[in-house]
This record gives C-alpha cells, sequence and structure tokens, in this order.
C-alpha cells in the first residue's frame, strides 16, 4: 500500500486569503494546520492566469505553450498526457470531483465529454477519461450540464435561480450590480449551505472515497469551484465577515488621482481597461468600467470572498475527517492550491486578464506530505521562498506514488524546503498569456526570478512589442513602480529578458484553435 | 465588427470532388449525418429545426441553397439570437479536391464562437463521412 494523494483546488483565489500567508479575513484553521505540519510556497505562480491554460498545466505537469490550452475556450486535447492517467496505469485509483474545466462550458451541442457525462454517469466512456476513473463535476452556479447543476435541478429546483445570474442576456459576463454596494457578480444568495457547490463537491469527494477499498491506492482531484466570482455565498454565512470593518487591501490605493497615476506606467492596456475601452478576453463583463468601482464595493467583494475561502476549509476539514476515519491519515498527501489569483481590487480591478503581478500570479500553495513519511527523514515543516509552479505539481504526484515523471513532463517535484530548492534548480518560473477575441490580441511572457518579475509584451492589438513591466519586490512589493524604462535598471532588465526567452518551453507544433469564450 | 456582433470563418481541403462535398452540406436533412450533437432535424419548406444533444430546439431560416455556386444559407432565428447569418461554401479547387468554407456571424458576439466552435468540428467529420482526406 502506497501514499494516497488529495489534490485540493480552488478557483481564482489570491495568496494573501490565507491565514497562514498573512491573510486577516478569512479564517483557514484546516490549511493552516497543513501548512504548520508540511511545506507552504511563498512564491507559487500559475503557467496562466486563466482557468482552461492552468488547469490544463496541472493535468499535464506543461506549460500552456506546449500543451496547447492558449486561452479560455481552447479544448485540451482528449488525447493530452495526463499525470492522472500516468497513476492509474501504476494502480491507482482516481477521481476528479468539482471543477474539471479542460474543455469549454458553452456546449449546446454537448460535443466535449466533459459537459455530456452527466447524462450518462459518473464513469466516463471507455473506463476513464484524462486518466480519471470518476468524474462528477460542477461549476459556479447552477446553469449548465455538469454533475452539481443537474443534481440541484432534479432535487432542489427552487434553488437553481437563487444563484447570481453570471452570464447576461448577451452571454457576456455580466455586470449586474448586487449586494449592498452595487458591485457586479455579488448577489444575495438564500440557497441553504448544505447544498451549496462547495458542500456539494466534499459530499460527492466523501461518497467517492468510501467507494473505495481499505488498501486501495487512490489520487483524487476535489476541485472547488470557489472562490471564483459570482461572489454568491449562502446568505446565511456571509455575516461571517462584515463588508463594513473590511479593511481596504494594501494594493488599493484610494486616492483616484495616485491610483491612476501608478496604472498610467503600466503598459496601456491596463488603463485601457480601467477606462473602459477595451476589454480583451472574456474573464471580466464586458460592461463593467473598473473605473466606477468603489471602496465599499472593493471592501464586499473581499468580505463575500473572505466567507467562501472558510467554507471551502471547513469542507476540506470534513473531507480529512473521513480520510482519517477510513484510517488513512498517515498515508494521505495533501496538496492545496487554485489555478491563479485575483485582482480583487489591486489597482482598482476586480476579476483577472492580461496583468502578471501577485493578485493574480502569486498562488496559495501548501503541501503535507504523508505523515507517514516522516520517519523517512523529511525536513518538513518548512517555508519555501524559491519560486515554483503549478507545473511541478505532476511530477510531485509522481514522486509521491514512487515513479519516475515522464519525459513529457516539464516540471520538477515540488522541493521541501529551500535548501532543497537551491539544490534542484528552482530559480525561475514562466508564465504567458496569449489571447484573440474577435480581433483583439494580446501576449504576455513572464518570468520570476529571485526578486524580479519581468514581463514582455509581443505585438498586439494595444502593444507594439516594446512594453514591457519589470518589478523588484523586495522594494516595491505591491508592484506599483514599473521600472521597465527606466534607464538605470536597462542591464538588470535585458538579463532577465534574455534569459526569460532562453527559458522558453518547447511550443506545440499544431496551434489549437478557440472553439467558444471559455 | 462591433463589440456586439462577432465573425467567425473555418475551413476544410477535402480530397473529393466539389459535387460530393456539396452533397452532404448542401442537403439540409443530412446536418445530423456530419454535425455531432444534433439529436433531430427536421426540415419543413425554408424552415429547418434542430434539436441539440443539450435539448436546445434551434430553429433556422433557410435562406439559399444555390446548386451552381455551391452555397448554404441560413439564419438561427432563436430568440437567443439577435442577429445571425451562417454560410457555407464549396469551392471546386480544379484538381479533385474542394475547399469546405463555413462561415458564421452573430449577435451576441459570442454566439460566433459557440457556433462557429460546433461548425469547425463538424468540418472536421467531413473526411470520415466522404471517405476522403481532410486538411485545415
Amino acid at each position: 500500500m502506497g501514499r494516497k494523494i488529495l489534490l485540493v483546488t480552488t478557483d481564482q483565489q489570491r495568496y494573501d486569503t490565507l491565514a497562514c500567508n498573512g491573510g486577516t479575513l478569512s479564517r483557514t484553521p484546516v490549511v493552516d494546520g497543513l501548512a504548520a505540519e508540511g511545506v507552504r510556497f511563498e512564491r507559487a505562480h500559475p503557467q496562466s492566469v486563466v482557468c482552461m491554460p492552468s488547469r490544463s498545466t496541472i493535468l499535464t505537469g506543461q506549460h500552456p505553450s506546449t500543451h496547447g490550452v492558449w486561452m479560455n475556450g481552447v479544448p485540451l486535447p482528449a488525447d493530452a498526457p495526463s499525470v492522472a492517467e500516468v497513476l492509474r496505469s501504476t494502480g491507482y485509483r482516481t477521481a476528479l470531483v468539482g471543477k474539471a474545466h479542460f474543455e469549454p462550458y458553452f456546449d449546446p451541442f454537448l460535443r466535449f465529454e466533459e459537459n455530456a457525462l452527466s447524462t450518462n454517469g459518473t464513469t466516463p466512456h471507455g473506463g476513464s477519461r484524462r486518466g480519471f476513473e470518476h468524474l462528477e463535476t460542477a461549476a459556479h452556479g447552477a446553469i449548465g450540464p455538469l454533475h452539481y447543476s443537474q443534481w440541484l435541478i432534479r432535487t432542489h429546483p427552487e434553488a437553481v435561480g437563487m444563484y447570481c445570474r453570471a452570464i447576461d442576456d448577451s452571454l457576456e459576463v455580466s455586470a449586474e450590480p448586487g449586494g449592498d454596494n452595487g458591485a457586479p457578480q455579488v448577489k444575495v444568495n438564500p440557497i441553504d449551505r448544505g447544498i451549496y457547490h462547495t458542500d456539494w463537491v466534499a459530499d460527492r469527494t466523501i461518497a467517492w472515497l468510501d467507494s473505495l477499498d481499505a488498501d486501495d491506492d487512490w489520487f483524487c482531484w476535489m476541485s472547488f469551484p470557489d472562490p471564483h466570482h459570482p461572489w454568491d455565498p449562502p446568505e446565511s454565512e456571509v455575516g461571517r465577515v462584515d463588508w463594513r470593518e473590511v479593511p481596504l487591501p494594501d494594493g488599493y490605493p484610494e486616492d483616484r488621482t495616485t491610483r491612476e497615476a501608478i496604472i498610467d506606467a503600466k503598459p496601456r492596456h491596463w488603463r485601457a481597461w480601467y477606462d473602459g475601452t477595451l476589454v480583451s478576453n472574456y474573464e471580466a463583463p464586458a460592461d463593467w468600467v473598473p473605473a466606477t468601482l468603489t471602496p465599499d464595493q472593493v471592501r464586499e467583494v473581499n468580505a463575500r470572498n473572505a466567507v467562501e475561502v472558510e467554507l471551502i476549509d471547513e469542507a476540506l476539514g470534513r473531507v480529512l475527517g473521513r480520510v482519517a476515519e477510513r484510517g488513512w491519515g498517515d498515508d494521505v498527501d495533501v496538496v492545496v492550491t487554485t489555478d491563479h489569483g485575483e485582482l480583487q481590487g489591486d489597482f482598482g480591478f476586480l476579476f483577472k486578464g492580461p496583468y502578471h503581478v501577485d493578485a493574480l500570479m502569486r498562488l496559495p500553495l501548501v503541501w503535507r506530505p504523508a505523515p507517514s513519511t516522516r520517519a523517512g527523514g523529511s525536513t518538513t515543516p518548512s517555508v519555501v521562498t524559491r519560486p515554483v509552479g503549478l507545473v511541478d505539481l505532476a511530477p510531485t504526484f509522481c514522486a509521491i506514488a514512487g515513479i519516475d515523471p515522464p519525459e513529457w513532463m516539464q516540471g520538477t517535484a515540488l522541493p521541501v524546503d529551500d535548501a532543497d530548492a537551491a539544490s534542484r534548480g528552482f530559480d525561475r518560473v514562466l508564465t504567458e498569456w496569449d489571447s484573440e477575441l474577435f480581433g483583439t490580441d494580446v501576449h504576455l511572457r513572464t518570468m520570476m526570478r529571485d526578486r524580479w518579475v519581468v514581463t514582455t509584451y509581443l505585438p498586439g492589438t494595444s502593444h507594439d512589442g516594446t512594453e514591457g513591466e519589470l518589478y523588484d519586490l523586495v522594494d516595491d512589493p505591491l508592484q506599483r513602480v514599473n521600472r521597465w524604462d527606466d534607464a538605470s535598471w536597462r542591464p538588470l532588465r535585458d538579463d532577465l529578458v534574455a534569459d526569460l526567452w532562453d527559458a522558453q518551453p518547447e511550443a506545440r507544433a499544431e496551434r489549437l484553435v478557440l472553439e467558444a469564450p471559455v | 465588427m462591433t463589440a456586439r456582433r462577432g465573425s467567425i470563418r473555418h475551413s476544410i481541403r477535402l480530397g473529393c470532388a466539389a459535387d460530393a462535398a456539396w452533397d452532404v452540406v448542401g442537403t439540409p436533412e443530412r446536418l445530423p449525418e456530419w454535425w455531432l450533437g444534433i439529436e433531430s432535424c427536421e426540415v419543413e419548406g425554408d424552415t429547418r429545426t434542430i434539436q441539440t444533444r443539450s435539448g436546445l430546439p434551434m430553429p433556422e431560416k433557410l435562406l439559399t441553397i444555390d446548386h451552381h455556386q455551391r452555397r448554404f444559407q441560413y439564419r438561427i432565428t432563436a430568440p437567443l439570437f439577435v442577429e445571425h447569418l451562417s454560410t457555407i461554401d464549396v469551392h471546386d479547387l480544379d484538381d479533385g479536391t474542394c475547399l469546405t468554407v463555413y462561415s458564421v456571424d452573430a449577435e451576441p458576439a459570442v454566439l460566433a464562437l459557440i457556433i462557429g466552435g460546433a461548425a469547425r468540428a463538424a468540418l472536421g467529420h467531413l473526411p470520415e463521412l466522404l471517405g476522403t482526406s481532410g486538411h485545415r
């Protein structure tokens, strides 16, 4: 009997929302406890700041340029490599419960199996899909063909309309104001907590775990849709965090003149989105103008986000409790992370987009190795400050299972401490952005190395290819001062940019095609 | 293009005669043969109604079936669409092969992406259906 693996992902969660990372709004004792027993990473970055490419990286262990999912709406090929398949082929039982999103959601013809599966059960055709023998899916509400939606429609039809209507009549991300302050994607949701998707994901995970034999080895990806917008946690729980008492985040300059001066020092698509003249992608409401964001809206969004984070922590606690009851507690590695961050007020923005700053790129990542390994000389608990990426998760799972990572994996098994990270070359992490939507294209390549984050821009609708961003994370942790055009920083900038291009991953030979907005 | 309207085009080069491809894509009743995810398809006069696998009824008005140009055009008239026009052209490349082009214009814009993406997948099924080669 080997080590079991519980991968816990959330969606669109910031690093600073966990108490163990310094967050003050949410109580997250379960993840904090895992961090206290394991490895907490202070510089974990995604390889893309949107869902489908990032989730594909987690599954394949490859950068977006290589697995080919270059933006939301580009489906990951059905035969793409998968760490779940690697584990399954060695005897692991495998499941994904919750948000998958390797294939587009907008699918009226149900041509993607991820969407069609709920009509047939939870076992994919042929016994597995992407290496998962059990797939039970959910997203951010009650609409669509996924398992959670179908279950809710069947068992609690009155609750379906309680969720925020995330998509409007034009099939755009809704800008409809809600809550106490008229923020977009905020709604009072009277749904009973027990049937909210967070608890459903935990319930279904527990049900799958209960179906296993005691001596099975297993890999379970428990994937919570929250705290991604819409921010509509159950109304009964909203009182946990009073938005009126929420301090404005450090990343939100309340003074408008200051805020706009900071934005104006960044490449021009920042200001264009702020003013509502350019929406380059489908990641935020097309009809929402960030310049209208008020301090109270920032407070309310952060409060609701914090409630969602707490509910996830409690749901994870329930699952870990069941794991312990099954007698697996000492043999389970738990990895907790997310796919990308959320602007959540930083610089005056919400949501996400081609903006490679910590709000979107610095992720919560905690790895609690199986306690049974401690006897083997593990150095945990520890904190890793060197940069790691989600691309490193797949080889980590292989290492946990005692398998050599396949050659197609581009990452490296996560380090257990900084000394381990230094000895194994955890020096830099890459993030990329490509989007092309109805004639508007944006292309970024970013590297985090040492204390710097550098982003180069390729030619696109708003950029001629000379633009960039360069931040010193030590002297300027909020990334307010763009050093890209500072002549005194030019030698460093040139060195970083050369390193960034040298480190680029191998690109997929045939470019995949955008088939839906998301 | 306006902010509300989207325009998408996909194509495939087929290793068969233009007439063979046109016989499939230019015959409205044959849509379910090559467009996966359509549960049913009824044609009555200039109206075609399809039912998608997700249960969505999609009424369409047939506008052009031109056997000489090998051009097929239709509009989806479901309330979700403010405007829609799809055009299928089969071009004879005069070497025994043909180019089939599927163009979608729609408002809201995202519907152009959704229909266009499904159309691209449908084009991808033509080589197998026609027993020939296909190149994007």
